[in-house]
């Protein structure tokens, strides 16, 4: 890492935010570049290339959510927001955020939540055709999923629901992405038939359905697959 | 962001369903009101929106004039790229719209819909480009500034003094869906001033003016006004047409003809149908000719009601004054574009067709070029044949009499004189003066006296033998006729032409008087200002006293009246109300009430009642002739969608307001949350870097910690409580999985609940719960907070759902001490502590907060002592309504 250290933009306009993240992501071997408010950031882009960006939506010259449509496919995006922004947590995600972080927040969090960003983003590897979590083994490619070794039938909605979470492991994913995805256009408000698939997906593959690992639900926003760590 | 669900706006989802299915794309138009508001920014901006949430979206061309931020906005969209056009050696860049069609997106963006495209192009101007776009399917976003519209062009110029040469037809924005760029006008003059704004030419010269802050608020006021119209316009198309969305073919257009025959109504209804079937609009029409003013009430009243069933129905309605019917229609119907014309073929007999020739056959024989005519028989025949009856006109006045005997006997001494000199032997022909003269300017009655009274002294003393009124020569019977018959034919000629400029007269003042109440409606934007103007120009056309009621508070209350305050006896409200209620006209000259010196119409727009309108007459006749009800029923009409628009205007204001209102709110709780978490977040942040750096300090440092949590905690909680007080919780309902919910939330407060042993029970085929998601976790939070607050550490914390008679009952029941006596109720109060349970801190607001929330979405909360064991129990009850049961599987 240190060869070639990856490169985090903050983009904040609090000064003692800023120095908070630095310090942190200094200390846990990245690059650390600043940006207070959205021009720098646009800059700080095409100059520093950095791989990932935390984002305040709330920025002095525009509103954050605008910038996440530019920089989201350049780079993997974490909005940082108050816990009562669902709303904006929701746009952010569907704008094409690859995560959030809820303020105050936790340094190892925040770190966390970095490492998986960047882990997506590797390039594809076989990971990106088989994902495990814990003694779960979904199959991308043979559309198969397996619990320690065993094949576990899902119907065909379940399914979809799943691979769809698999496909970009512990990242949140709203209710809008997953109904258009599975669901297809014209669905976007039946929430009810994502709970449907979602008890069912538990039902048949966590251990103890009241204490759920495999999925976890973000009230109001959507659903992400854990990640193992 | 998720504003409050606007109630008069569809939802956008069903609607993008609805444009799916049709064929043409849709148009969507940012509107501004000068350059450099920011169309095309916005445009791009929700463009990129769009294209995250994967719609096919691509630029056909958009102008940055060179402003960073647009051409940042551009990055990430997929551009077409623009086709080169020479012309005198320049090269021309303009749309590539083959590439666009080719490329097949679902969206393109299309900056500035009244561009005009170089020489050479397909089209001349780009909004033929968009019509071909949206023809083919694609849904098109484009960008115009107000002034550009056609209708507005000289308006604004006129304010001005820039006259823009790029003009767009109205009807572009009528089907398209309009969003208003807006900004205050000193914002755009500080962009300009900070030359962010790309002027263009014909601009630039007059710069200084135009962009003043005068010019710019009287811009934004068009664009706003202007889209405001077209939101209203498109509503009332959408209600009339019965919820029918679609665009209109601007070009086609159904006509019917009608007359007073009953067989109209079937004629309309006809016509409404087939233009609903190809969604066009439609039209009746009734051609006044001079037959017209000569029929009876119950002639004029069928027609009226015709007319008025057209209207119901959507149609528009019109009267055409025409020498005859054939040429009224075939006139009537080339200027209104029509494509189909429906008329009705009575069974006449053949005889009378032979004589009058049938209409039909003549608009078959070329008069209506290039329309598909519908021929419906109608069973009724033409009832009476009044055309050929003869006029008799009054019975005429005395002075007519007397001024035509004197005439006659002026003459008679006249020809007494002339016979004497013996010359001129038949006088006879002397007396068609005063015939002719009775006739024509008194009637046929005048005039057939006078013929007579001629006959006589004609006879009597011209006539041999004379001064006896036999007659001896055939001759002179011959004149005797002739006589009567030009008294007879001369009176029917000048009655029939008397009754032409009557009519010419009439319609020509009755056009007048609807254009002008026409254009004086559309100027009126207050409801009161509208009701007072009703009465006053319907009074003041059909000449009599006029009053407007519509329902209020305290029902049918009387809002406008002309000339002066009226008074309404019980029978007169009593006939009111039944019109209002009956949607039917009621009192005097009608058939219900009849005793009311008043006429009561309802006034309607579609299929809702808004008033009643009341005409009486001060000198006792009857309030409205019979040949006024049309007009009458015509300018009720035009009056009924003028209250509806004002209404919809005031509507649409209210729901601006309120949402301004709401922001404002929403705004300033966000910003104090803001102000308030920043700092927590530092200091929270720089003490979890203080203990990696200092781990011999990790004790006080995690003492810190926790006093920030909670005070982060309390934050959190006084904001929850401000917005609860302040309303201002804009709950979402969704279907909500009670097993997944509580595991979310036990897996939150992990560490909260690390001392207890914590169970949730929630049987596998308890049902989901429509609730406010966040709201819900919230109570969630702060039931399990208060739980681990009093209960005893290392016992049980159990949630536990159950049904029961009325719902279903979530339960956090805990192992602590329990609640005393009588506190159930006042622990929910604001900072409601219970006598000595401050140990663990806490600030009295965390159940509050959960009855608040649950208020908030329809729940109900209660606190009890357990009965099976020592402790609390809390219960959210979800009854029925709040509950969904899982799909059978």
């Amino acid at each position: 890492m240190s060869a070639n250290p990856v490169t985090v933009l903050i983009v904040d306009d609090e000064p003692a935010i800023r120095r908070l993240f630095h310090a942190g992501l200094t200390r846990a071997g990245y690059r650390v570049v600043e940006a207070a408010t959205a021009r720098e950031a646009m800059a700080a882009l095409d100059i520093d290339k950095p791989e990932v960006v935390l984002l305040d939506l709330g920025l002095p010259d525009r509103d954050g959510l605008e910038l996440i449509p530019l920089m989201a496919g350049r780079t993997a995006v974490l909005v940082v927001s108050a816990r009562d922004e669902t709303a904006q947590k929701i746009a952010a995600l569907d704008l094409g955020a690859d995560d959030y972080v809820a303020k105050p927040f936790d340094s190892e969090e925040v770190l966390a939540r970095i490492r998986t960003a960047l882990r997506r983003r590797l390039p594809e590897g076989p990971a990106g055709q088989q994902v495990r979590v814990g003694a779960v083994e979904i199959d991308l490619m043979a559309r198969a999923v397996r619990k320690a070794g065993t094949e576990v039938h899902l119907t065909p909605k379940e399914y979809g629901f799943l691979a769809e979470l698999a496909r970009n492991p512990g990242r949140v994913i709203t209710h809008a992405q997953l109904l258009r995805a599975v669901w297809g256009p014209g669905h976007d408000d039946d929430v009810e038939y994502l709970r449907v698939a979602a008890r069912g997906v538990r039902r048949k593959l966590e251990d103890k359905p009241s204490e759920p690992i495999l999925l976890r639900n973000e009230p109001g926003v959507g659903y992400r697959l854990t990640m193992g760590d | 962001m998720n504003l409050p669900d606007n109630p008069l706006r569809p939802d956008p989802d069903a609607l993008l369903r609805a444009a799916a299915r049709e064929e043409r794309g849709r148009l969507k138009v940012f509107l501004g009101a000068a350059p450099g508001v920011g169309k095309t920014y916005e445009m791009l901006g929700e463009g990129a929106a769009r294209r995250a949430a994967g719609t096919d979206v691509v630029v056909g061309v958009v102008e940055t004039h060179g402003r960073a931020e647009t051409a940042a906005r551009l990055r990430g969209l997929e551009i077409v790229p623009l086709q080169r056009i020479a012309y005198e050696g320049h090269a021309l860049e303009e749309m590539d719209i083959d590439a666009v069609l080719a490329r097949r997106p679902a969206l393109v963006l299309v900056d500035e819909l009244a561009h005009t495209n170089a020489p050479g192009s397909r089209h001349d101007k780009r909004w033929q480009d968009v019509e071909e776009l949206l023809d083919a399917g694609i849904d098109v976003w484009s960008t115009l500034n107000v002034q550009h519209l056609e209708s507005l062009n000289d308006v604004v110029a006129s304010f001005t003094h820039v006259r823009v040469r790029e003009t767009l037809p109205d009807r572009m924005l009528d089907a398209a869906d309009l969003e208003v760029v807006d900004i205050p006008p000193d914002e755009l003059i500080e962009r300009l001033r900070q030359g962010k704004v790309y002027v263009p030419e014909e601009a630039g010269r007059a710069l200084g003016n135009f962009f003043s802050k005068s010019n710019l608020s009287a811009l934004r006021e068009l664009a706003l006004r202007r889209a405001a119209q077209a939101v209203d316009a498109q509503m009332l198309e959408h209600v009339r047409a019965h919820a029918m969305a679609g665009t209109w073919a601007a070009s086609d257009r159904v006509v019917v003809a009608v007359s007073e025959q009953r067989a109209g109504m079937e004629l309309v209804r006809t016509a409404k149908r087939l233009a609903d079937a190809q969604r066009v609009p439609w039209t009746a029409v009734h051609i006044e000719t001079p037959r017209t003013a000569r029929l009876d009430a119950a002639d004029n009243a069928q027609l009226a009601e015709t007319l008025h069933l057209a209207a119901q129905l959507g149609g528009q309605v019109a009267s055409v004054p025409a020498e005859s019917v054939l040429a009224g229609l075939s006139q009537f119907a080339a200027e209104a574009r029509a494509t189909q014309l429906v008329v009705g073929k009575s069974s006449r007999s053949r005889w009378f067709e032979l004589r009058h020739g049938s209409i039909v056959d003549a608009l078959v024989r070329g008069r209506g070029h290039g329309m598909a005519l519908y021929v419906l028989p109608m069973d009724t025949p033409p009832p009476r044949r009044r055309a050929h009856d003869l006029h008799l006109g009054s019975w005429g006045t005395m002075g007519g009499y007397l001024v035509s005997l004197g005439l006659t006997l002026a003459v008679t001494l006249a020809g007494a004189l002339i016979g004497s000199s013996g010359t001129i032997t038949d006088l006879g022909i002397i007396y068609l003066v005063p015939v002719m003269l009775a006739a024509t300017r008194y009637g046929l009655r005048t005039g057939i006296v006078t013929g007579l009274a001629s006959s006589l002294a004609y006879n009597f003393f011209f006539i041999p033998p004379t001064h006896t009124l036999t007659i001896e020569d055939p001759r002179n019977i011959v004149t005797v006729l002739v006589l009567l018959g030009v008294a007879i034919f001369a009176s029917q000629l000048a009655a029939r032409v008397r009754e032409h400029a009557l009519q010419a007269q009439a319609s020509a003042a009755r056009s007048n008087a609807q254009a002008g109440f026409a254009r004086l409606l559309t100027a009126i934007s207050r409801p009161e200002e509208l009701a007072q103007v009703l009465c006053a120009e319907i009074g003041r056309i059909l000449g009599g006293n006029a009053v407007l009621l519509m329902p209020g508070d305290q029902g049918l209350t009387l809002h406008a009246s002309w000339p002066g305050p009226a008074h309404l006896e019980m029978l007169d409200m009593a006939a009111a109300r039944w019109a209002f209620e009956n949607d039917q006209p009621a009192g005097r000259g009608s058939d219900t009430l009849t005793a009311s010196e008043w006429l009561f119409h309802p006034i309607a727009a579609g299929q809702t009642c808004l008033g009643v309108f009341g005409l009486s007459r001060s000198d006792a006749r009857a309030p409205v002739r019979p040949d006024q009800l049309p007009l009458l029923l015509s300018l009720l009409d035009q009056g009924g969608l003028a209250l509806e628009r004002i209404a919809l205007e005031a509507q649409m204001a209210e729901l601006v307001q309120v949402r301004e209102r709401d922001r404002l709110r929403q705004t300033l709780l966000s910003s104090v949350s803001h102000d308030l978490r920043t700092p927590l977040t530092t200091m929270l942040g720089s003490l979890a870097e203080l203990r990696a750096s200092e781990p011999a300090q990790a004790g006080l440092l995690a003492q810190a910690r926790g006093a920030g949590e909670r005070l982060h905690r309390f934050v959190g909680n006084l904001l929850d409580m401000v917005r609860i007080e302040a309303g201002a919780l804009h709950g979402t309902t969704e279907p909500v999985d009670l097993a997944e919910a509580v595991a979310a939330v036990l897996e939150d407060m992990r560490a909260v609940l690390s001392g207890y042993t914590v169970e949730a029970v929630i049987p596998f085929d308890t049902p989901m719960v429509m609730v406010d998601p966040q709201l819900f976790q919230h109570c969630l939070l702060n039931l399990l907070d208060n739980a681990a607050k009093h209960g005893d550490p290392g016992r049980e914390i159990t949630v536990h759902a159950h049904r029961t008679a009325s719902g279903i009952d979530l339960d956090v029941l805990d192992a602590g001490p329990g609640i005393p006596e009588g506190e159930e109720e006042r622990i929910f109060g604001t900072f409601a502590r219970i006598e000595g349970s401050d140990r663990k801190g806490g600030s009295g607001l965390g159940l509050a907060i959960v009855k608040g929330f649950a208020q908030a979405m329809g729940l109900t909360v209660s606190a009890a002592n357990r009965e099976d064991a020592a402790g609390a129990r809390f219960t959210l009850h979800f009854d029925h309504d709040h509950l969904k049961e899982w799909p059978e599987e």
